[in-house]
């Protein structure tokens, strides 16, 4: 990463805990999971918390959904180690790859259901052009989802455009798929927290 | 806890909680507004074109004597910033929805 207290500035138990996850693993840590060892009072604890709470939380919308939320955003925000995360994730919890890549590569033909597609849409507008309007939210609701549903998705948008922008400003490792296969499979089981 | 409440306690902690820059840096970096250069530069791409970063834009930041800690407070709090005025605005506009709903619905 760009800030050498990000690559090496951890406290003796933390370095311990990344040589233990790595000798299990077969992986290093991935770095989005390092940045928030990294002083975690600041940011790492509060954060955790927010994004374990929309990804893994109670919601109508499945853990799939949720982790093609994810992708979506890192999508229109172009961020290579995001997409390929959480689109990793998203197709072990579906059990479907060809689904995920189709979203991110064509929303408007993929095999989605309509609330889904309208929400990821919407999504896409809030992350692209910073705000969105009542206008906006109608549209979601005609197409078959409700407002708790709205303030679901809406709680994941706010965290993957956080996170989005520190994996690009501090430069987070792209890693093999092989390594992000690995990052899904421990989502999927121990979520965020 | 709910979103609001856990959304308040992120919010809460990087600009008012302890750290290595002041809580005015901290405001000005989430607000991406008053920061002088180059961090004004650096955070400005933190809020709209992130994935544009380069090794070159942190370097001259911390040749302009913004230390690594502060680095991490400050882009942080940029990036929380950005995110933070388009969670509000998708708020806001189901929160009108919702209030239509109720309206229609007395």
């Amino acid at each position: 990463m760009r800030l050498e207290i990000l690559n090496t500035g951890y406290k003796f138990g933390t370095k311990l805990l990344f040589g233990v996850i790595k000798l299990f693993s077969g992986y290093p840590l991935p770095d989005a999971a390092k940045l928030v060892f990294y002083r975690p009072d600041f940011y790492g604890n509060p954060a955790k918390q927010f994004t374990q709470r929309a990804m893994r939380g109670p919601s109508s919308w499945s853990v799939g959904d949720r982790e093609l939320m994810a992708a979506y955003v890192s999508r229109i925000n172009e961020c290579s180690f995001c997409i390929k995360a959480h689109s990793a994730v998203s197709a072990g919890a579906y059990h479907d790859r060809a689904k995920v890549d189709d979203v991110l590569n064509d929303i408007e033909n993929a095999q989605i259901v309509p609330g889904l597609r309208a929400t990821l849409v919407m999504l896409g507008k809030l992350t692209r052009e910073h705000k969105i309007n009542a206008d906006d939210i109608r549209t979601v609701i005609a197409a078959g989802v409700n407002a708790e549903q709205i303030e679901d998705a809406l709680a994941i948008c706010f965290a993957f455009n956080i996170t989005n922008r520190l994996a690009d400003a501090f430069g987070f490792n792209v890693p093999s798929d092989d390594a992000f296969e690995a990052g899904a499979k421990y989502l999927l089981k121990r979520g965020y927290a | 806890m709910d979103f609001k409440q856990l959304y308040q306690q992120l919010i809460d902690r990087i600009l008012t909680g302890t750290g290595k820059s002041t809580l005015q840096q901290r405001q000005q970096a989430f607000n991406n507004s008053g920061l002088p250069q180059p961090l004004n530069s650096l955070i400005e791409k933190v809020a709209h074109e992130a994935y544009k970063i380069t090794d070159r834009d942190i370097a001259a930041a911390k040749e302009a004597g913004v230390t690594e800690d502060q680095l991490f407070e400050l882009i942080i709090c940029g990036a929380v910033g950005q995110a933070s005025r388009q969670y509000e605005s998708g708020l806001s506009a189901l929160a009108e929805v919702v209030r239509e709903g109720g309206r229609h619905a007395s």
